[in-house]
């Protein structure tokens, strides 16, 4: 741990003087980083775990709910249509809500409104199922998230979030993803941070999990309170983070270690 | 300090054990492996070779490393492969599967995912319808994520 | 998480050498492991899986903790004749699952 805190002191003093955007070309998915062994387990559907989620989002996503009686099939047919794409431009305006809403906040939202079904817990098995499911639909599509004015704040708001140090290291995300990206944190590489495969199957959590996972690891990591799920700062972070990923293409369910 | 960090990098490693007090978890030794071995080959020898076990060099994290074990053999009545047996030497217990064939399989070749608690040999032993056994040894490195998750 | 995740080739010659991967959803707990309160949390894990052929026994193995969670086995098997192939996974807690594929061999 001491030997930890010292790199990562090191990373902070050094973060300050380059402070850079990776440059759109040198964009990397962590996908790139990792062994032939886990890459392997991600390209092939039959061994990839988080497949199992995915053929359960499908299971669910004809399943009828809530008080209304109603499927997701029902309103959206046949999500190889009708999702395809949605993944890739989300998190997206919610008119109503006035601000950018995650996948799982637009499933939700449904269950609820349309539904009328209670809203699924964050991290629960059948949200991350769901969540699997739809980002599937948008495996192999570039990254395209559209912003205004009306986004733009948000934007911001979680680019801020990117270049503020916090917690006991002081560390921010970018002295590490931005900066540091390539170099090993204790014996491993640390990735430029694109989400391009979530909901994904961290080898580390022996599950599928979501971005707001990670997020929250990455967190409490660097020492930092982490921010409670659906908190409007991790959807702000998201959003900024696949603004950042523009054009790269998706991969979820990925698998990553 | 090297025993200290390796301890916790072992509690923390592959099978997702969290921090406790100075209780040592019971770790396999190269002698329990040996016992392991000798409970599935009896008296009968064990030749080095024949075997061959397909692991990665260096494992980016011990809850999951693919291991593929295969051994040439016609797989004829007469002559087949029954059974594979794995172990490691560092893990809480040295067992890790048995996979039992025979002629039906056609081929020698199983793979699967195992845990490896730290950075350790995975031995492979082979038993064949004559009643021998060969082996087949590999090294593996465990790393571990850098940030751990610890809510 | 879907139960199962299976490969089986729906058609093969008589003969043939044909490939299964299998996957199945199961969080296979240690029993080395202790929660936050020190407490072993106890074992639960898949220890068996047997693949059978029409009937006939092709494949076993057995489990143990360090088979890694959602256990993926990749194994192989002679395609003598049209039929089903019937895969059956158990465990600690009287876990049970199955699942079956048909193959068709010409």
């Amino acid at each position: 741990m001491r030997r930890l805190a010292a790199v990562l002191g090191a990373l902070a003093l050094a973060g300050s003087a380059f402070a850079a955007e990776i440059p759109r070309a040198e964009r990397r998915s962590g996908y790139d980083l990792m062994s032939p062994e886990t890459r392997a387990m991600q390209d092939d559907d039959t061994a990839n775990p988080g497949m199992l989620s995915v053929l359960e989002g499908g299971a669910l996503w004809s399943r009828k709910a809530g008080a209304a009686g109603r499927s997701c099939a029902d309103c959206h047919g046949d999500a190889r249509a009708s999702m395809k794409g949605v993944a890739a431009r989300h998190p997206s305006l919610d008119a109503a809500r006035g601000r950018p809403v995650s996948v799982e906040q637009r499933i939700n939202a449904c269950r609820v409104e349309r539904q009328q079904a209670p809203a699924l817990a964050y991290e629960s098995r059948e949200l991350l199922a769901l969540s699997a499911y739809v980002a599937r639909q948008s495996r192999g599509l570039p990254i395209e998230i559209a912003t205004d004015a009306r986004t733009q704040p948000f934007l911001d708001a979680g680019r801020a979030l990117w270049e503020r140090r916090q917690g006991q290291l002081n560390l921010a995300c970018r002295n590490c993803h931005d900066d540091n990206w390539g170099r090993r944190l204790a014996g491993s590489v640390i990735p430029q941070a694109h989400p391009t495969g979530y909901p994904l199957y961290r080898l580390e959590w022996q599950t599928l999990g979501s971005l707001q996972r990670r997020l929250r690891n990455c967190l409490v990591g660097m020492r930092a309170e982490p921010y409670e799920y659906g908190d409007p700062a991790l959807v702000d972070l998201e959003l900024y983070l696949m603004w950042r990923a523009g054009g790269m293409l998706m991969d979820a369910p990925a698998v990553r270690p | 300090m090297t025993h200290n960090s390796s301890r916790r990098d072992f509690l923390r490693a592959g099978a997702g054990l969290t921090v406790l007090l100075a209780v040592r978890p019971a770790e396999a030794t190269p002698a329990t492996m040996q016992d392991a071995i000798r409970a599935v080959v009896g008296t009968a020898p064990v030749t080095k070779g024949r075997v061959k076990l397909e692991l990665p060099p260096l494992s980016e994290n011990g809850n999951a490393v693919p291991l593929t074990v295969s051994l040439e053999s016609a797989m004829t009545p007469a002559e087949h492969v029954r059974a594979i047996h794995v172990f490691t030497e560092k893990n809480p217990q040295p067992e890790v599967v048995s996979f039992r064939l025979g002629p039906r399989a056609g081929r020698a070749r199983v793979s699967t995912r195992i845990r490896l608690a730290d950075t350790q040999t995975v031995i492979a032993i082979g038993e064949l319808s004559d009643g021998s056994f060969w082996s087949a040894e590999s090294a593996v490195v465990v790393t571990l994520a850098a940030c751990l998750e610890e809510t | 998480m879907a139960e199962t995740l299976i490969s089986v080739p729906p058609r093969a010659r008589r003969g043939e050498i044909v490939e299964i991967k299998t996957l199945v959803s199961h969080a296979m707990e240690t029993g080395y492991r202790r929660s936050q309160l020190g407490e072993r949390i106890p074992r639960d894990i898949i220890r068996l899986f047997v693949c059978t052929y029409n009937g006939t026994e092709v494949f076993r193995a057995e489990l143990h903790p360090a088979i890694a969670a959602n256990p993926f086995i990749t194994f192989s098997t002679v395609a003598t004749e049209s039929g089903t192939l019937a895969f059956h996974w158990t465990g600690d807690n009287g876990f049970s699952v199955r699942e079956t594929a048909e193959i068709r061999v010409d």
